[in-house]
């Protein structure tokens, strides 16, 4: 299996007080990933935006980080995807906020659409900060899913370029997996065992995975794999939020139906509440 | 798990005991029967019926294990309006479509339907059932028959009632109101008097003996009439051969109006809401400590209530008073509940022309004091002392019940309890927008499971939790977090606190973490919860007991404790506490050096009429080594009755004084026979009678089941000091 480094680091910016803050992080993680920042701005070009953008940058220029900054003009979430194709960007960072208010619930829905359409990864950032918190926790699911391989090794190529300390390694057990309806004493017994089984195949199914990453990834970090019972989807961003996870990895959402739209579930309730930083893999 | 057991065996080895209990309680299923039925407007042997099918059938077909069925007395106040509106023999169609529509809430597995209504709003519902109950049944208690329109305005009459009983002056009306009085009063100090030669006979059983002995006296004796009137008799009770001859007619012409539907509704409504939270109430009993399988119960009860209404009975319920009876009386299976029905057909076939000899206000007063039970001032208090908002809910759905209807009455609380939630709470969208979010998540981590409880939890989504719970077999430990939790309410801590007594009946550990921060109005431990700092005082006053006692402690170099103290997990093992309900422990006098532990104990046996509370003083003596388990006490009469029953006496050899002054139970014969050596023998027999139990490791003592006083503290403490000595 092939792991698609990140090359190319974009940013949606848009001149909010959360502006350096966001930037910050962006730069920081171009110079983890060794790549290069591509700062999207929907708006009008002016000398003042670029000003403010190169002063802001001015404290990353001794690490020789690779930058540059587009202006486009229209429906920010077209003009985004539209720089992200053109200029083959691997990693889309949008500073997201913590649902409180309506205005960031607007930023949110912005970050659902584009991560409903978006072709690369893209990274949630709940809360941009200029001084570096270190991310020492790493959360990723292990669903059942063909893009699950590919989620799971991009998190230990990230956990080790970010130097995390602990990867966990969350496996959702479905209720209906489970095909016993828990009435008595003995239908209980025998759920726990099917529960039990499938536990244990679920966690055979992910040491598979990990075997077969490159060692360098492996070696220096903490595993951890931990079967939760719960909504597919929604509880792992509960689990990340009981565990102190500062990063959650995930699995790009399927196609989107007409239903999943309209009763929202899976990565959607993620995206309302936000528990962490979250990472989407493509 | 234990080891696989012949099924078999174990049932016919259970089968005497099951056979005994179902006869105790048919005592008590006779005279409710009746009496519900009258009641409800219905021909007295209709409730009969009821609990003969209910029997039967809920006992081959359901899924819970010492529960026993019946007609329940929270139907009477909706099978009153229902035969009223529609007439009996619509009624009985009435019964059949809530049957069948209960038989399709446990092919749906809906028997979780119950846990949708707030806790208040139950309690508030019961309470005005109790009232409709007390408020009609009232007068006839009292021989004054009366008709009016409103159930409220029965209540309003009770004072009249009372006054024109004084002032009556026909003998007839005399005597019928005073056997409705002495009724009333036995049913109140019946469960004061702990008497075991007594307490066999269930209250509502000795009033009907003591009113057929009273018949018979007249009749055989005086020579005389009854001097009760005639018209407060009970009349219509058929011969066992009419009844099975003279199947009422049932009436489906009415199944296309509007009332009969609201009434089928209501008649489900209630019946599911009643089984469910008796079924509940009594897996809590279960000295076996099973699961019951409500579901499997709720299509067995469907398909009773079916064949009930087919043969002229009611709805068939399972029934908490009766159910505790059970259990209270060695009730292991549901043979008992079959034997129960069994003994009802026989007491009809043998007797049915004597229960015509009971004076209705005699039967009237249980059902009476049933009502009160329902609406006693005892259940306000507790409600407002969980706190203020829960009394709101409860008044309203009470009110509403009374003045509107049940289904209208229950609606009513759970629309206040919602509103009261956004009140307290300020905020609307944190309902509207977490409501259907799947906010639990629950994992397995170091042999433990976890749940964390994320936005709100209340009526409107426990649902969700509570699956994630019962999937947590008993004996595990279990930690709920709800730290990302902004509000809990009272229905869910209720539960919680069910849960919690469940798990540690069942050897397992049930811990509710991250409600520090949260607010309370009250200091009771089911209040409602919202996140918020708040500090909390606790004040105390000593009694002249406790200060005797805490001097007493210091005499003998001990340490006191007033406190009521909820963790009474040591006492779990002990047998003695099996089919009861540990409340607290107080007055605690410990002893660090040799393990004595000397406490006052509040518990319950029994629920809802059949309930008693007792408080007792007991030794608590923890061992240095392993003992057998057994259990020590007095023989007596009741312990021959007893071992009828198949509970079996352990004799020691060439003590024959100690045999049979003292009755020896336990598991391992073998054992117990070698641990009883000639100084422990010797010490039984030369030292005052105390109950005694050992539950392997720790020894229970105690006397009489009512306080100590502080000489027989004394005594008791020094027989325990000895005890001690001589074992170890």
């Amino acid at each position: 299996m092939t792991i698609k480094p990140f090359k190319t680091i974009g940013i949606g910016i848009a001149f909010s007080p959360n502006l350096k803050a966001n930037i910050f992080e962006a730069a920081r993680l171009a110079l983890f990933f060794d790549a290069k920042l591509i700062m999207i701005h929907i708006g009008a070009q002016s000398d003042d935006k670029s000003k403010t953008i190169n002063s802001i940058l001015s404290s990353f220029k001794k690490d020789n980080l690779k930058y540059e900054v587009v202006f486009k003009s229209g429906n920010p979430v077209a003009a985004i995807l539209d720089t992200t194709n053109k200029k083959d960007i691997d990693l889309l960072i949008i500073g997201a906020a913590k649902r409180e208010n309506l205005l960031k619930y607007y930023v949110g829905s912005i970050a659902r659409k584009i991560t409903r359409q978006a072709k690369c990864s893209l990274l949630l950032l709940i809360n941009p900060s200029i001084d570096r918190i270190v991310c020492r926790h790493i959360v990723v699911n292990g669903l059942e899913d063909p893009k699950t391989e590919q989620t799971i090794a991009t998190a230990f190529y990230v956990a080790s370029k970010l130097k995390a300390e602990k990867i966990t390694i969350v496996e959702e057990i479905k209720p209906n997996e489970i095909a016993v309806n828990v009435d008595d004493d003995k239908s209980l017994r025998h759920a726990n065992i099917v529960r039990e089984r499938i536990s244990n195949r679920e966690t055979s199914r992910i040491n598979h995975i990990i075997e077969d990453l490159p060692q360098e990834h492996t070696n220096t970090i903490a595993i951890k794999s931990q079967p939760i019972f719960g909504t597919q989807g929604y509880s792992i961003g509960h689990y990340a939020q009981i565990s102190r996870a500062d990063l959650l990895v995930m699995n790009a959402p399927s196609k989107m139906t007409f239903w999943d739209r309209l009763f929202p579930h899976d990565i959607e309730h993620i995206l309302t509440e936000l528990p962490t930083d979250v990472l989407i893999i493509q | 798990m234990s080891p696989k057991q012949n099924n078999t065996t174990v049932f016919f080895k259970a089968l005497p005991k099951n056979i005994f209990s179902g006869f105790v309680v048919s005592l008590i299923a006779l005279p409710l029967g009746l009496g519900l039925a009258m009641a409800s407007d219905a021909p007295p042997i209709s409730g009969v019926i009821a609990a003969v099918i209910g029997g039967i059938l809920v006992s081959i077909l359901g899924g819970s294990h010492v529960t026993i069925s019946g007609p329940g007395n929270g139907l009477v106040g909706v099978l009153l309006g229902t035969i009223l509106t529609l007439g009996i023999e619509s009624a009985y169609a009435a019964i059949i479509c809530s049957g069948a529509l209960l038989l399709l809430l446990g092919f749906l597995r809906l028997g979780k339907l119950a846990d949708f209504f707030p806790s208040s709003a139950i309690q508030g519902m019961l309470a005005a059932i109790g009232l409709i109950i007390l408020g009609k049944q009232f007068h006839i208690m009292l021989a004054h028959r009366i008709k009016r329109e409103d159930t409220v305005d029965y209540l309003f009459e009770i004072p009249f009632t009372i006054n024109d009983a004084i002032h009556y002056d026909n003998t007839g009306l005399i005597y019928a109101a005073l056997a409705g009085v002495i009724s009333f009063l036995i049913m109140i100090f019946y469960s004061k008097l702990r008497n075991k030669y007594l307490q066999l006979i269930p209250a509502p059983m000795w009033i009907v003996i003591l009113s057929i002995g009273f018949s018979y006296y007249f009749e055989l004796v005086a020579h005389e009439a009854n001097p009760i009137a005639i018209n407060y008799m009970i009349s219509g009770i058929p011969e066992f051969s009419e009844i099975i001859s003279q199947i009422p007619t049932v009436d489906f012409s009415k199944i296309g109006t509007f009332p009969f539907w609201t009434s089928v509704l209501a008649l489900t409504l209630i019946a599911s809401i009643e089984s469910l939270l008796s079924i509940k109430a009594v897996d809590k009993l279960d000295p076996e400590k099973r699961r019951s399988n409500v579901n499997k119960d709720l299509k067995a009860l469907g398909l009773a209530t079916i064949g009930s209404g087919f043969l002229g009975g009611l709805n068939v319920v399972t029934v908490i008073a009766r159910s505790s009876v059970n259990v209270n009386n060695g009730g292991s299976n549901r043979s008992s509940n079959f034997f129960h029905a069994f003994f009802l057909v026989i007491f009809i076939v043998l007797f049915s022309t004597q229960l015509a000899r009971i004076p209705l206000p005699a039967l009237m007063a249980i059902l009476v004091y049933t009502g009160y039970k329902l609406a006693s001032p005892e259940n306000i208090k507790k409600i407002f002392r969980i706190g203020k908002e829960q009394l709101i809910i409860f008044f309203v759905t009470l009110i509403v019940t009374l003045k509107i209807g049940l289904i209208s009455g229950i609606l009513s609380g759970v629309l206040i309890t919602f509103i009261i939630h956004i009140v307290l709470n300020k905020s609307i969208s944190l309902f509207a927008r977490n409501w259907l979010k799947p906010n639990v998540l629950m994992f397995q981590e170091d042999g433990h499971y976890y749940i964390s409880v994320k936005h709100f939890c209340s009526f409107l989504n426990f649902y969700k939790l509570k699956a994630k719970l019962d999937a947590v077999p008993e004996n595990e430990d279990v930690i709920i977090d709800f730290s990302l939790c902004q509000f809990v309410d009272h229905t869910v801590m209720e539960n919680l606190n069910n849960y919690q007594e469940l798990f540690a009946k069942r050897g397992g550990h049930f811990e509710v973490l991250g409600l520090d921060l949260h607010d309370t109005d009250s200091e009771h431990p089911f209040a409602l919860r919202r996140l918020l700092p708040v500090p909390n005082v606790i004040k105390n006053s000593l009694t002249r007991r406790q200060t005797t006692m805490e001097e007493l402690a210091n005499d003998y170099n001990l340490d006191y404790n007033a406190k009521k103290e909820k963790q009474t997990g040591f006492l779990n093992n002990f047998i003695f506490f099996r089919v009861k309900q540990i409340n607290y422990i107080y007055n605690q006098t410990i002893n660090k050096n040799n393990g004595l532990k000397l406490f006052d104990i509040e518990f319950s046996e029994g629920e809802f009429i059949a309930k008693e509370v007792v408080r007792s003083t007991m030794l608590h003596i923890k061992l240095n080594k392993q003992i057998p388990e057994f259990t020590l006490d007095r023989e007596g009469f009741l312990e021959k009755v007893y071992a009828f029953a198949g509970f079996k006496d352990i004799p020691i050899k060439n003590h024959t004084d100690f045999s049979n002054r003292f009755y020896l139970l336990g598991e391992d014969t073998q054992a117990i026979q070698q641990f009883f050596t000639d100084e422990i023998t010797h010490f039984f027999e030369s030292n005052p009678y105390y109950h005694i139990e050992s539950n392997g490791q720790d020894l229970l003592v105690f006397g009489r089941e009512r306080l100590a006083s502080i000489k027989e503290i004394k005594a008791l403490y020094d027989f325990g000091k000895r005890l001690k000595a001589v074992i170890s």
